[in-house]
């Protein structure tokens, strides 16, 4: 990535959002990942003005293929393909849960494989197959992990769903996950908060046994 | 015909959830819409001294900033109850001056023409303080410790029945310990969002709510637009559990600064900003004091709460309010006092009051129990209530005898060793715990309207909205019932506030509040087809008696003669209309709160009200004497832990939860419901906690990978049974509320478990292995 994309100074009292640029909420996630904490401090640094123009974000025309469906987007380099996903696109069956890939409920298949899309620039992925939960059906016929968490009852508000359908299809696809305890380590990587992990499992038991 | 009505049918709108179709609130794309970001302070306390904004207005994209200097004027809410719409902070209407109350207060909305460079702009923005010093820690502000008149909504939170300071002087056996709850956070998947768009002097609002008639009451009073030209939608809602039952800033903020920079705005919080600025439930201190037999009979009970609210709202986390109530005792004294801390406002959170009360007085009925070497169980079973002691009146139902023994035996209490730190299996220690489920039967006023149309299908239209707890399936299956017509001939509208205005989603109560109001209306439309097939000379029915007349299976028919009738579809085409409709509203109320929703004139609720005036199923259900009765569920919880005896990690093995919770309306989506509360239960046991800051009040743990909720891994073998008799009392259907039991009890009986596993008893939560040590 291109070092003139960041904001100027990483500014204590810059209190955004998240606190923090997209760039340096990556860095965190990794951090945080470690289990070590990055609350800012109160410093002096509220008075600090700053004089450098900000950075011009930059944009590029980027070819994704999601669904089979090829779409060019002349899109800010920043966007993650979460976002590409529901803002640019406009299909927001792929959901925000924690922009930080904490919760899984962004997980879509790129090549087959599933990642947490809040973690990667949607600018890296021209060229992927990217399939979301919108393309897992076949008309009106739904994929057989789609019917499998219908019948199970494997959710209750349905926005982890998605990301959940998505890594569990991942998962069929790794061909690793053996016995219930498999399944349930594998797809720790999706929360939900409503808590139908048991339907859960066993509707992935369904599809996984046909 | 069957009835619909406690079959476990598919959700009816799982379909367009696993197809990633269901709209939830920041899904909206108004044209010509902008994004909003949210700046919070980054101090606890003190004044905001200057805003910079000029290197954010320089920045690509910028379209406004919005903070107190240049936002529009607020007006004070005119309702304070969740049913109507309770905004979060009433002493602090977002962005109208200067001061600062707690560590991630929004103090300012920047809007860019993209979500990239609307959160640039917003990392841009710079503001300076006054720092004033914070009120933290709760355990070193006791001393401004105060006792607050009545928790929400007017509930009786200081109880006092007998003498019981001087019951427990003569008691036999004295016991008296404190327990300890953090902070939790509800961090529901769905990060709270709004979508605001103005048409003119109208406002469209697509907002994650718990309540849409109670966030469009709220906008209308607080901007000063009239009811009617406030419309708020919430078709899908990514969970509540509390946190989207009042209405918080951002909801009212995305409306202003839509307003400001003449263009739809869409905000949604970043989940570090739902640590601060959504709610969370309150930590507390509780004491609780028995006095007893040495056979255990409970002569003395006193349980005094200290919580934590903000200095902008009164929040009581009543976690006495079933003490009271749970065990036959003569002298009661529940007590509940309050701290204020430069922390972001409490709220609601799955349970409030009876998840962190059940764990200390249960965790205390626990420690009698083996001081007094008796099972915990006969310990219950001594005390058992057969009324309400405090009102003094009769449960309307209450199983829960049947539910120790169920619960018993499918965990295998029978092999359980007494002795603490004795069972063992392979390298672990093994653990059994259990304790009572308790939460109030809520039902509160609703109306709905319904729709026949003359091709053969019904709609329903309900201004209360599902969170994810099924309220769609369950209210199809009423309304089937109700019709006579099979679920797929039934269209459930809700989460649109133009609808006649149903129940909050909050305190269990949805389904007990809108079913009945429902149904009503559908009985309602089949009154209206009755007079009209007696009236047409051309119908099989003309001539007949209303009350010979009945409705099944798409047809009204004499009631001993089913052959004489037609179907709905042959008498609207005769008639030559394309629909009837009928709107009902059922004025019943189970709650102890005091309510003051009155219809206003000239709304769908007002004409609900009229039309409910010559409604038979209306007048009947409303003309039940309730008066003697007190509507309470309980259940039982019973765990089995695993506790690694080197590393003390403890994994709960199995747990199983017996509920009467009256009618089960759909076992495969009630056992869900109970499970969801289970699982929290075992994250509020083991594992969740906010962790604030001690030097400058700042939430430490605000994200999902320093918040830990349960994943799947930690999951136990979980079994759920119900009771399943339905209420004779609450309403024709018979159905108490089920989304808060499920989590109440639970944490003790892991906490018990957990005692019984180690012999170590940890009296503050979570119970995390450094506690074991």
């Amino acid at each position: 990535m291109d070092e003139n994309h960041d904001p100027p100074i990483e500014d204590e009292s810059s209190s955004s959002s998240s606190g923090t640029s997209r760039r340096g909420f990556l860095t965190q996630v990794a951090v945080a990942g470690a289990g070590l904490t990055l609350a800012p401090l109160l410093t002096g640094a509220q008075e600090i003005i700053l004089e450098t123009p900000p950075a011009q974000p930059q944009t590029s025309m980027v070819i994704l293929t999601v669904n089979g469906q090829k779409h060019t987007l002349n899109m800010d380099e920043r966007t993650t393909l979460l976002d590409a996903l529901r803002e640019n696109l406009a299909m927001p069956g792929t959901k925000k849960g924690c922009d930080h890939g904490q919760c899984g409920a962004c997980t879509v298949l790129v090549n087959g494989r599933r990642i947490n899309s809040c973690l990667t620039f949607a600018a890296m992925h021209q060229g992927d197959e990217i399939t979301t939960i919108e393309g897992l059906a076949k008309g009106d016929e739904l994929h057989p992990m789609q019917a499998a968490f219908l019948k199970h009852d494997a959710f209750q508000c349905g926005y982890c769903t998605p990301g959940q359908i998505c890594s569990a299809v991942g998962l069929i696809n790794e061909g690793h996950a053996k016995t219930d305890a498999d399944i349930r380590e594998l797809m720790s990587g999706n929360i939900c908060r409503c808590g139908a992990y048991q339907n859960i499992v066993e509707a992935i038991k369904e599809v996984k046994n046909v | 015909m069957n009835e619909v009505v406690g079959k476990p049918i598919d959700r009816v709108d799982g379909r367009l959830k696993v197809t990633g179709k269901a709209t939830y609130s920041a899904e909206y794309f108004p044209k010509n819409m902008v994004y909003g970001v949210l700046v919070l302070s980054t101090i606890a306390k003190g004044r905001i001294k200057n805003i910079d904004s000029r290197q954010a207005e320089r920045a690509p994209g910028f379209v406004g900033i919005m903070s107190y200097k240049n936002s529009m004027s607020l007006h004070f809410p005119q309702s304070s109850d969740p049913g109507s719409g309770k905004f979060a902070e009433k002493d602090l209407l977002p962005m109208q001056n200067d001061r600062i109350f707690y560590d991630g207060q929004a103090v300012a909305v920047v809007m860019a023409e993209t979500f990239e460079q609307a959160e640039h702009a917003a990392s841009l923005v710079k503001i300076g303080y006054e720092i004033e010093k914070p009120a933290i820690k709760l355990e070193e502000n006791l001393s401004t410790k105060y006792k607050p008149v009545s928790g929400l909504g007017g509930a009786k939170i200081q109880v006092s029945r007998g003498v019981a300071d001087a019951a427990l002087q003569t008691s036999e056996v004295k016991f008296e310990q404190t327990y300890t709850t953090p902070v939790y956070h509800h961090n529901a998947m769905e990060p709270h969002a709004t979508v605001a768009e103005w048409n003119g002097d109208k406002l469209m609002v697509y907002d994650a709510t718990q309540s849409v008639a109670g966030s469009k009451n709220l906008l209308s009073s607080m901007l000063g637009v009239p009811p009617d030209k406030v419309n708020v939608t919430a078709l899908y809602i990514g969970g509540g559990f509390g946190s989207k039952g009042f209405s918080w800033p951002n909801t009212v903020l995305t409306a202003m600064a839509a307003k400001q920079v003449n263009r739809p705005v869409k905000l949604a919080l970043a989940r570090q900003q739902m640590f601060t600025t959504a709610g969370r439930r309150s930590q507390t201190i509780q004491k609780i004091s028995f006095g007893a037999t040495s056979a255990g009979k409970l002569n003395a009970i006193k349980h005094d709460t200290t919580s934590e609210s903000s200095f902008v709202d009164e929040f009581v986390e009543q976690a006495g309010v079933a003490t009271s109530i749970i065990y036959s005792c003569p002298n009661v004294e529940v007590s509940h006092s309050l701290v204020r801390l430069n922390r972001g406002t409490p709220c609601p959170t799955r349970a409030p009051g009876e998840a962190p009360g059940t764990y200390a007085l249960e965790v205390a009925m626990d420690e009698l129990a083996f001081e007094l070497k008796m099972d915990p169980v006969q310990l219950r079973l001594v005390n058992y209530a057969d009324t309400d002691e405090d009102k003094k009146k009769q449960f309307s139902s209450k199983s829960l005898i049947e539910c120790y023994r169920r619960g018993a035996e499918a965990i295998g209490w029978s092999q359980r060793n007494p002795q603490p730190r004795s069972m063992r299996e392979g390298n672990y220690l093994v653990g059994y715990g259990m304790a009572t489920a308790t939460y109030p039967a809520n039902r509160s006023a609703s109306s709905a309207k319904a729709i026949l149309y003359a091709d053969g299908h019904a709609e329903i239209m309900c201004a209360t909205q599902d969170i994810g707890t099924g309220t769609y399936t369950v209210m199809t299956q009423a309304a089937a019932d109700a019709f006579g017509l099979p679920v797929e001939k039934i269209q459930v509208k809700l989460g649109n506030s133009e609808y006649p205005k149903g129940a909050n989603s909050g305190g269990s109560q949805v389904t007990a509040s809108v079913g009945p109001a429902i149904r009503a209306a559908a009985l309602g439309v089949l009154e209206k087809l009755k007079k009209m097939a007696i009236l047409d000379n051309t119908s099989p029915l003309h001539g007949h008696k209303e009350e010979d007349i009945v409705a099944s299976d798409g047809r009204i028919h004499l009631k001993d003669n089913a052959d004489r009738g037609e179907t709905y579809t042959q008498l609207l085409n005769r008639q030559g209309l394309q629909k009837v409709e009928a709107l009902a509203k059922t004025n019943v109320s189970t709650r102890q709160q005091t309510e003051s929703n009155p219809a206003a004139a000239g709304s769908a609720d007002a004409a609900a009200e009229e039309e409910s005036k010559t409604n038979p199923a209306v007048q009947e259900d409303e003309h039940v004497d309730r008066k003697p009765y007190t509507f309470h569920s309980f259940g039982a919880q019973f765990v089995k832990v695993l506790v690694d005896p080197v590393l003390n990690t403890v994994k709960v093995d199995k747990a199983v939860a017996v509920m009467d919770i009256g009618k089960v309306m759909n076992i495969k989506l009630a056992k869900n419901q109970i499970m969801g509360g289970m699982i929290f239960g075992i994250g509020m046991a083991l594992m969740e906690e906010t962790a604030y800051d001690p030097n400058n009040g700042r939430v430490v743990t605000r994200d999902l990978a320093q918040y830990l909720v349960p994943v799947n891994a930690d999951m136990p073998q979980l079994e759920v049974q119900f009771i399943d008799v339905p209420d004779p009392y609450i309403s024709p259907i018979g159905a108490r509320g089920i989304g808060e039991i499920g989590i109440t009890g639970i944490t003790v009986a892991i906490n018990n478990a957990i005692y019984h596993a180690t012999g170590k008893r940890v009296r503050d939560l979570p119970v995390t292995l450094d506690k074991l040590i």
